[in-house]
């Protein structure tokens, strides 16, 4: 009989060092409480519509479970709760954005997913014809992003290796310093920067004093954006080759440089390739330099070392700007067209980065 | 020791190029700078045709700072949520997925963003101006009368969605590495979860927090493509969020380019050489800021 008096005792006892807590089901009670005084005091008061009540319900929702767990559970694990259901707020808040933009892209920019849009150009096109496609466009980012590759790859490994491998002391800290500084440079300033060195500059030196606008000076500002980006993921993959690898090829006898080429680069390879192909992504969505120094074209050119050229990007940019009631089903479909590259190699890039042994 | 050097001119290649985008711009925009007849910092309008081109950044620089603010205003108060919910809250798996989304969203090129912001997002701003405007009018920044729709408002809202990837994966990684021993002690002191992160995650984070916010403060001031195609293009120092209005640096060089002769595209060089020095100022400090936390967790 005593046993039992103490167990109750006990089991009393440990019910009142439990603090009081909200039941599961509260935070749906509260909710629904929320949706109908908000649907109430907007429509009673004609304040505004249904987003109207949906944001006001989800700013009383925060405030009447506050109150309620203040009053059942204290005042801190009231704002722990609030806290929670912020933060979860601003996550489902970003997402709207998200997936509008995507909806929009797919609706819209499958109005011209033809043959006619990837065949032809622009050429002759005029306001009132429905034709017209982004050819010119699609091959003009082909070339840009290929040279801007082509010049930026053994230009950002290089500096790389120099970081890792060579670099001490006063210019290898700035120089880490200022590549990290260089990946906040606006691509408008980069191509200005072409602009006034190889268009307003170099370009008239070989061109009777004319300043030529071409393919090839898009893929130049393209690369200074670059740059940075492959310097930087290099300089990481480089790091996380393991130093015994490199130890065991001095110990052989092996020059530094034949070391660094044969065992240290083909073991960061993958990594290094993943930087890259982020870069290249990067750079094929920029718009501002290509208008800058490429200046956009509506026919077909080939040729990047002269005469205008158009990109992807540039074409929507363009079309946005035509007023015609073809355009925005073009511009549409070029940015459709665009995303899906971009979204192809930094997917694709992605891939590769998890099927990298180096990095995990 | 060839290839040495190959890799020293390679490294070096970098401080080259930052150091020739300074000389560059500055020499093409001497002749602006000379032939400019008002005051290029303090002159509001842009006129570089004819034979006394007056011109000047104020309305541009304001419009730059006005619309980078407001971008970070809405920005980093969910960057942030998300940051937390990715690394605290949301299950490990789940996080993974969802830090991938967001990565693919920084990757979304911004002709995209702007190009939504002004056919599509156009309409849902519109209305929440003429309702702000109704409910909160007295307010001068909601004031306009109208026309709604490509406004400071639209413009700052499209760049802080644009932002918000950058922010929020910088300051992920951020609360990531707080130390576990700190966030036991905090929840073995009997805290919850929202004082744990209060006491033990901010403030080990908050250098790479105040460092990722100015990240996004350089991207922003330098957007072109989406600002030229959501702003409305009038020079004009105001606090106007609501009627058509709104300009920066980078949208007026986008916008203005095309029609502009050579002495045009020098006046454009000059007010790009500004921006390139305001922009490399925020990246030098944000970067100045992680470099000494880094020293500091390295020691740690």
């Amino acid at each position: 009989m005593s046993v039992q008096t103490t167990e109750r005792v006990g089991l009393q006892n440990a019910q009142q060092l439990r603090t009081k807590t909200l039941p599961t089901w509260s935070p749906w009670a509260v909710a629904a409480a929320a949706l109908v005084v908000s649907f109430v005091l907007v429509y009673l008061t004609s304040w505004g519509g249904a987003v109207l009540t949906g944001v006001v319900a989800a700013v009383l929702f925060v405030l009447f479970l506050g109150i309620a767990a203040t009053v059942v559970e204290g005042s801190r694990s009231a704002r722990n709760r609030m806290a929670t259901t912020l933060i979860y707020g601003a996550f489902l808040l970003a997402l709207a954005p998200l997936i509008s933009v995507a909806w929009t892209l797919i609706s819209k920019g499958t109005t011209r997913l033809d043959g006619n849009f990837f065949g032809t150009s622009m050429n002759n096109i005029g306001a009132f014809d429905e034709k017209g496609g982004a050819y010119h466009a699609i091959i003009g980012t082909l070339e840009q992003a290929g040279i801007a590759t082509l010049i930026t790859v053994p230009l950002g490994i290089l500096g790389a290796i120099y970081i890792v491998e060579y670099g001490r002391g006063f210019l290898a800290n700035a120089i880490r310093f200022f590549v990290d500084v260089m990946t906040g440079i606006p691509s408008i300033v980069s191509g200005l920067f072409i602009l006034s060195f190889w268009v307003f500059t170099v370009t008239p030196l070989f061109n009777n004093g004319q300043a030529r606008y071409s393919g090839f000076a898009a893929a130049l500002s393209l690369s200074v954006l670059m740059l940075p980006t492959v310097v930087r993921s290099t300089e990481e993959m480089l790091r996380l080759v393991p130093s015994a690898l490199r130890e065991g090829a001095y110990a052989l006898g092996v020059a530094r440089w034949k070391t660094i080429v044969s065992i240290v680069l083909p073991t960061a390879g993958p990594g290094i390739v993943t930087g890259v192909m982020l870069a290249v992504a990067r750079a094929a969505g920029e718009t501002a330099p290509v208008l800058l120094v490429a200046g956009g074209l509506s026919s077909i050119n080939f040729n990047v070392f002269s005469g205008n050229q158009s990109s992807l990007s540039l074409y929507v940019f363009e079309q946005a700007g035509v007023a015609s009631e073809f355009a925005p089903g073009r511009a549409w479909t070029a940015a459709l067209t665009l995303v899906v590259l971009v979204l192809v190699l930094t997917v694709a890039a992605k891939l590769l980065a998890r099927r990298n042994k180096l990095a995990r | 020791m060839l290839f040495r050097g190959t890799a020293t001119f390679a490294g070096s290649m970098v401080l080259i190029i930052i150091a020739a985008i300074a000389v560059f711009l500055v020499v093409k925009a001497i002749p602006a700078f000379q032939d400019d007849t008002e005051n290029f910092f303090t002159f509001k309008e842009w006129f570089t045709d004819g034979d006394t081109p007056r011109f000047g950044i104020a309305a541009t620089a304001f419009g730059t700072v006005l619309t980078a603010a407001l971008a970070l205003l809405i920005a980093v108060p969910v960057a942030l949520g998300i940051a937390l919910c990715l690394s605290h809250y949301a299950h490990r798996r789940v996080a993974t997925t969802l830090s991938f989304i967001i990565d693919l969203l920084a990757a979304v090129p911004s002709v995209v963003f702007g190009l939504w912001g002004r056919d599509y997002f156009y309409e849902p701003v519109t209305n929440l101006s003429k309702w702000l405007h109704d409910t909160v009018g007295w307010l001068p920044i909601f004031g306009s009368e109208g026309p709604y729709g490509k406004s400071v408002l639209l413009g700052s809202i499209v760049l802080a969605i644009m932002i918000l990837p950058i922010v929020t994966s910088l300051s992920r990684e951020v609360f990531l590495q707080t130390p576990r021993e700190n966030q036991e002690a905090a929840l073995a002191l009997g805290s919850t979860k929202w004082e744990m992160i209060r006491t033990a995650v901010i403030p080990y984070g908050k250098a790479g927090i105040i460092a990722s916010v100015m990240l996004g403060l350089g991207r922003a001031l330098g957007e072109t493509i989406a600002l030229a195609l959501t702003l409305g293009s009038v020079f004009a120092i105001n606090w106007d969020f609501l009627g058509p209005g709104g300009i920066t640096i980078a949208s007026n060089i986008a916008n203005r380019f095309g029609e502009a002769d050579e002495f045009g595209r020098s006046a454009l060089i000059a007010s790009g050489l500004v921006l390139f020095a305001i922009t490399l100022v925020v990246n030098m400090a944000a970067r100045a800021i992680v470099y000494r936390r880094r020293e500091f967790v390295g020691s740690a």
